[in-house]
């Protein structure tokens, strides 16, 4: 986020789009709640009529895929009527000509066209949220897990900045994160291309500073991402796989294809506290531990570090993932002696510039939001104050595009995958929860009443889902949550495990898959 | 009976909230929002309140499992890592470095995920590391 959580409350419209924010963050809609209460305008675009579109003031419902369309529609009436901040986007900003250009050629009647949103709708929420002292958009994998990932949040980026909605209070393009480290994951540099605090591995500056610091010859070539490791491992490329809490046999698109790659692998690992649907493929299983029996700290959404703390004993003999990849790292032949996590965060706040002020001791309390660059800052409540962090902030030309996949007359249904309130990802840890289970103890697909009646099928009763990489058969849950010729499924079961149907066609630069949009066929099971 | 509160932060989405396990001779028996923590603020969400559920769960996988003949078969650690040991070696020295992936976590830690790049990238040698963040 560029801005913190607190600060949504105080915004005064709020656009919300791609996030089920009340079922995924539900102490982020706490805020938005706040909001209303005190006057804001709420702005909803999901494909889904969510219950946060209960409570907006326009809610909108774009064609699935459609939201840079939808976006740039906005922009086109912001321009037209001039809403814009034009001293923002002259002092603060650069590439307005190129991005006007396209803009130009987004006018409301044709994007109600391509989106399925009315040209007035479009026009309004264009208005309100332009018209706002303060705008926050709020986003979240509604927005991410497109082939036009990229694009769709590039275009959000273009309409903060238009509007002078960046590098203040209240304001700012806000991405809520799902999963409660994944902020850390990637600070810590658990990615491809960056070591820990982005700093990129074929500089040579970097390569240079880490390979002293650890003593090591380090590659400047640049690493696989996950769909280019399961690739490398059917096709043999690839021989080992270490997977440290991750379900990728649920998780990722095209289950099939994942199966095919985990089964070709010559050695797996899989280090988890749950025996998961991916560690059936294991050579190695090593028991790590969860986040009560440790210590340690994690980054959220807001990019606040804080601290986790050891409640009780490791269960069996289960060993904290950092104390396992010490003792395997020191077997290999790589010497590390660290003697507890706040060692290796010392380590950390040397090496990484926007964690050097932090410190377990100055992180009692509320913890730390970073860049915190030095032991004396008190940490940074919103980005791009003053300046984006690259100087001028540039706006992208971005044309829309449509997905990957669309609907035809083999699979005429809309797929689209998300969430529900009580289960977390993959299921391993709340459907083991018995009060979490119980609420929704299976999988089911969301269907329009009318095309429930059009097949024939009550609630409750099974359906096959068969998209062009998988099948599977389902419950029906009929609402009006979703639009004629669109169904949804929650990805958090295994035994009806919508990854099966989902599509792997990823953006070209993040590599995020399409998780929500595809083409399926429904038909009454037998 | 011995019964205390830690105060740490909850494990499921990313918003951070702060909460209290309650712990009573060792088992963890329920969960108390912070109220001081700036995110949450005294509140929880149903996951929230009910997040002690799991950890203790009897599922738990309790000892390292190597395959055998075919089968997940219950080892000591020292064969367990050992033998990891030895086959990433082997694997890094007939294939090369960059015939070695791994997945960090958006689970573990922030010390977890740098130990295990640091692993990945000064011990074996290469930058084939991700996690789930497009997930």
């Amino acid at each position: 986020m560029t801005n913190s959580v607190a600060e949504i409350e105080d915004a005064d419209c709020i656009f919300v789009i791609g996030s089920n924010t009340t079922s995924s963050h539900p102490l982020v809609a706490t805020r938005i709640f706040r909001a209303i209460a005190k006057g804001a305008k709420l702005v909803v675009a999901d494909p889904r009529r969510i219950q946060l579109a209960l409570k907006a003031d326009t809610y909108v419902r774009q064609n699935l895929g459609t939201d840079v369309a939808l976006l740039n529609g906005m922009m086109h009436v912001i321009l037209k009527n001039n809403w814009h901040d034009q001293a923002f986007v002259e002092e603060r900003c650069e590439g307005f000509e190129e991005f006007k250009e396209v803009i130009d050629n987004y006018p409301p009647e044709k994007v109600a066209e391509t989106t399925g949103v009315s040209a007035d709708d479009i026009v309004k929420i264009a208005e309100y949220y332009a018209k706002a002292e303060a705008a926050s958009i709020v986003y979240c994998m509604g927005i991410t897990q497109h082939t036009t990932g990229v694009d769709n949040v590039k275009s959000l980026a273009n309409l903060a900045m238009l509007t002078g909605n960046m590098g203040k209070e209240s304001t700012g393009v806000n991405p809520l994160r799902g999963q409660n480290n994944v902020q850390g994951a990637c600070d810590m540099g658990g990615l491809p291309n960056v070591y820990s605090g982005y700093q990129a591995v074929n500089v040579i500056d970097n390569q240079t500073k880490f390979e002293n610091a650890w003593n090591a010859k380090l590659s400047d070539q640049i690493g696989l991402t996950i769909p280019f490791m399961l690739s490398g491992l059917s096709e043999g490329t690839l021989k080992a796989l270490y997977v440290v809490g991750e379900n990728p046999m649920v998780s990722d698109p095209d289950i099939g294809h994942v199966e095919k790659a985990m089964k070709n692998a010559e050695f797996l690992v899989v280090q988890d506290i749950f025996r998961t649907p991916t560690a059936e493929f294991a050579h190695v299983v090593l028991p790590g531990t969860s986040f009560a029996e440790k210590d340690g700290t994690f980054t959220n959404t807001e990019r606040r570090v804080q601290l986790v703390r050891k409640a009780v004993e490791p269960v069996g003999e289960s060993k904290a993932d950092w104390e396992i990849i010490q003792e395997l790292s020191n077997r290999f032949g790589y010497q590390m002696n660290y003697e507890s996590a706040e060692d290796i965060m010392e380590e950390i706040s040397t090496l990484t510039p926007s964690y050097g002020g932090i410190t377990y001791e100055r992180l009692q309390g509320e913890g730390l939001a970073w860049p915190c660059p030095d032991k004396e800052h008190p940490g940074t409540k919103f980005l791009h104050k003053d300046k984006f962090a690259r100087g001028l902030g540039l706006f992208h030309a971005i044309e829309y595009k449509p997905p990957a996949e669309v609907v035809d007359d083999e699979f005429p249904f809309w797929l689209s995958t998300g969430r529900v309130h009580v289960h977390y990802h993959t299921g391993t840890m709340t459907r083991v929860s018995p009060s979490l289970h119980a609420e929704i103890p299976e999988g089911t697909l969301e269907m329009h009443p009318e095309d429930a009646q059009r097949l024939a099928v009550r609630e409750g009763e099974k359906v096959k889902v068969a998209s062009r990489r998988g099948e599977i058969t389902a419950k029906v849950t009929v609402t009006d949550r979703v639009d004629e010729g669109v169904v949804f499924m929650p990805f958090h079961f295994a035994e009806t495990c919508a990854n099966v149907l989902t599509n792997p066609a990823h953006d070209p630069t993040a590599k995020i898959p399409e998780f929500k949009v595809c083409a399926v066929k429904v038909e009454k099971a037998a | 009976m011995d019964y205390k509160t830690v105060l740490t932060t909850c494990a499921y989405c990313g918003c951070g909230c702060g909460l209290y396990l309650e712990v009573l001779d060792g088992r963890l028996i329920g969960t108390l929002p912070s109220k001081t923590n700036p995110i949450n603020e005294g509140k929880l969400c149903v996951k929230g309140w009910n997040i002690h559920e799991f950890v203790q769960h009897p599922s738990r996988l309790t000892k390292p499992l190597i395959r055998k003949n075919g089968t997940l078969t219950e080892a000591s650690w020292d064969e367990a890592l050992d033998y990891t040991a030895s086959r990433l070696k082997e694997i890094k020295e007939a294939h090369g470095s960059h015939s070695i992936a791994f997945l960090a976590s958006a689970k573990v830690t922030n010390e977890e995920n740098y130990v295990i790049m640091k692993f990945a990238r000064a011990a074996v040698g290469t930058n084939n590391v991700d996690h789930c963040a497009r997930l």
